[in-house]
């Protein structure tokens, strides 16, 4: 694709052998834990912490509570209950354990747990809506569980606003046969920071889609890790990020493949405009021995607008069986391409309009794979409201 | 009537070590409505050069030598503003732009070169009947802008805009190098099409003769080293035909 001049990693999309990246240690091997205590606080050279401005998130790392909250807000379809649980309950739930500092500190200190259930068989014609405002910028814990009953159809939308220090620890347990789709969108103030870890339990032949789109936020980090719990699984990852100057927005996926014949799909991009913007991606995959007959595929693609952006994106794809349907990843850095600009101005489209049309047409793809109407159409006026150079 | 007038142009672009190269050397040439000049010359002779620099491109830096439509002086323009006064390029290699529909870029184009909107009805029905005579598959409008064209479909995509943008002095860049001899035709009857419906002046840059079967030239030009080195009628394409370049360039040992 001409849009994309490669640079690093190179443009590749490749279908796996032993030349992989793979990382020394492997990721079935990092500590998971529900004791704060499990996890040092965090230097920077760790492979987890090593993109992320650690020296700014001190009071999040914090091994104390707070007993702030975020305001929520909430449209609940019939049916939907929105209720608490202890941390005993949700670690009875099936939901993985922390698997750094900041969700270990997360789940021990949100003094309990928001638990959202979609009834079994349920099919919800409009989405759930949760909508979580920050007031001012302290520390809050959150931790939220998503239950989606056997053979519910539903749609979830996370909306995230205002000013905090937000960590939070989302499980998504989705049961056999569910259809299941968790938006989180974070349009917060600039100041704002959020830490989340965000794992998704896919039963049997169930599809969950879990889709990120980052647009506001001085620092937003989300761990997204799926595992299957069954063979016939789906978990599509999408994601889509727009980083001014001073944003940092990272996105580590980790899919864990330890069940048969099960899919992932993960389609990750990012434009970058403004000094010192600074996104990344980390697309971890494991593909267990008991894995036969995995499908799986991730792509992560970065626009660079103006000089000072730096984009890092890192493939990582590990294979324990050569049982497999697919493996493959692609990754691409460009800069904005002048050609396409030239070319939609020597057709008369004034070089604004211009510069709009390409940047559109760069996120079109994984835009229109959403499919939530109003969730498109609100992402779309956010890029274009960043691209106006617009204040938030 | 319109005059594109080209005066003693001089281009330069930036080569890799950073130094500027000289590539067009002193051209001159005057192309008014109605007509058809055909540029023929040797590859790397400066045929795109002066084509991109006509319309604006970047990379070429004019250093002297003056662009006027109509005296207005076009160097002072930006490349949309050209576009919008009324001058067109097919290019040679176009761009392809992911995730922009050929139908939204060809709307967007109209809308920004007659500056407004066109009529919807009208519209949809002007841009299939275009389609339908450059024999395009009316999915076409829906795929990405270039991504994945064929050489040929590129091509036709370009003359394809340049009947629905009506402008009044095209510049077409080797239109028709990748083309079999039935696309050649469609094209070429498409071009004519274009002239006939506006009166445009075009300004046709090819290496072979066999597009100027259906397109009669008015003008020939040769265009050898960044210059035009010598100038006729149609007869000069037969002879360029039966002769080749030689004669332009400098001699060799054994000649
Ligand atoms: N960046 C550059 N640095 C150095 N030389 C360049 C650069 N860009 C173009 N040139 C040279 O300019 C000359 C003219 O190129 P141009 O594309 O205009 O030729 P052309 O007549 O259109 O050739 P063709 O028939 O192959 O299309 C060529 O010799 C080319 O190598
Ligand atoms: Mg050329």
């Amino acid at each position: 694709m001409s849009l994309l001049t490669p640079q690093r990693p190179a443009e590749g999309a490749h279908t796996h052998d032993a030349t992989t990246l793979v990382p020394s240690q492997s990721r079935a091997e990092r500590t998971t834990s529900y004791a704060v205590a499990d996890f040092p606080l965090p230097t920077g050279r760790e492979e987890e912490w090593r993109f992320t401005p650690v020296d700014r998130l001190g009071a999040m790392l914090r091994d104390a509570p707070t007993g702030a909250c975020l305001e929520w807000a909430q449209d609940l379809p019939d049916g939907v209950t929105l209720g608490t649980a202890s941390v005993e309950e949700w670690r009875a739930s099936g939901a993985p354990a922390p698997a750094d500092r900041a969700a270990a500190v997360a789940a021990a200190h949100s003094g309990g747990v928001a638990v959202l259930d979609i009834p079994a068989e349920a099919e919800l014609d409009t989405p759930v809506r949760i909508r979580l405002t920050g007031a001012e910028r302290e520390v809050v814990h959150g931790h939220l569980l998503v239950r989606a009953g056997r053979f519910s159809r539903a749609t979830v939308v996370l909306e995230h606003t205002g000013a905090s220090e937000y960590s939070e620890v989302l499980s998504v347990v989705a049961a056999d046969g569910s259809e299941l789709t968790v938006v989180t969108i974070q349009e917060w103030d600039d100041e704002s920071h959020h830490l989340a870890q965000h794992d998704v339990v896919i039963g049997r032949d169930a599809s969950v889609r879990h889709i990120a789109v980052s647009i506001g936020g001085g620092i937003v980090r989300i761990n997204t890790n799926a595992s299957y719990t069954g063979p016939g699984g789906s978990f599509e990852g999408l994601g889509v990020y727009f980083a001014d100057a001073g944003q940092h927005l990272e996105h580590r996926l980790f899919v864990d493949h330890g069940a048969p014949h099960c899919r992932s799909n993960v389609e990750y991009k990012g434009a970058l405009q403004g000094d010192t913007a600074h996104t990344v991606w980390v697309g971890d995959v494991l593909i267990r021995a008991s894995a036969e007959g995995t499908d799986t595929y991730e792509l992560n693609r970065n626009l660079i607008l103006t000089e000072g952006a730096r984009a890092d994106s890192v493939p990582n794809l590990e294979i324990e069986t050569g049982e497999i349907v697919g493996a493959g990843h692609a990754s691409a850095t460009g800069r904005f391409d002048d050609q396409q600009l030239f070319y939609l101005m020597a057709r008369g489209i004034p070089e604004d309009d211009a510069r709009r049309l390409v940047v559109r047409g760069f996120f079109a793809s994984v835009v229109g794979r959403i499919g939530v109407r109003e969730v498109q159409d609100r992402l779309m006026q956010s890029i274009e409201h960043e691209l106006s150079g617009g204040e938030r | 009537m319109t005059t594109l007038e080209i005066k003693d142009l001089h281009v330069s672009v930036q080569t890799e070590e950073g130094s500027a190269t000289e590539i067009l050397r002193g051209v001159t040439l005057t192309i008014r409505s109605g007509e058809t000049h055909a540029i023929m010359g040797p590859n790397g002779s400066g045929k795109s050069t002066l084509a991109y620099s006509v319309a604006g491109h970047p990379k070429y830096t004019v250093t002297s030598g003056s662009v006027t439509l109509d005296g207005e002086d076009v160097l002072a323009m930006k490349v949309d503003e050209r576009a919008r006064a009324g001058l067109f390029l097919a290019m040679q290699y176009p761009v392809e732009v992911p995730g922009v529909s050929v139908s939204n870029f060809l709307r967007t184009a109209k809308t920004a070169i007659d500056g407004e909107s066109p009529k919807l009805r009208t519209w949809v029905k002007d841009m299939k009947g275009a389609m339908g005579n450059l024999r395009m598959d009316p999915a076409f409008a829906e795929r990405n802008v270039n991504e994945g064209f064929s050489g040929g479909e590129k091509k036709r995509h370009e003359i394809l805009q340049m009947e629905l943008l009506r402008p009044r002095i095209a510049i077409l860049d080797e239109t028709d190098s990748g083309l079999d001899v039935d696309a050649l035709r469609v094209v070429s009857e498409g071009v004519n099409r274009a002239k006939e419906a506006t009166g445009a002046g075009v300004v046709l840059i090819t290496h072979y003769t066999r597009i100027l079967r259906y397109i009669t030239p008015d003008f020939v030009h040769v265009f050898v080293d960044g210059r035009i080195a010598e100038e006729g009628g149609p007869e000069l394409a037969d002879r360029l035909e039966a002769e080749g370049y030689d004669r332009f360039l400098p001699e060799t040992a054994e000649a």
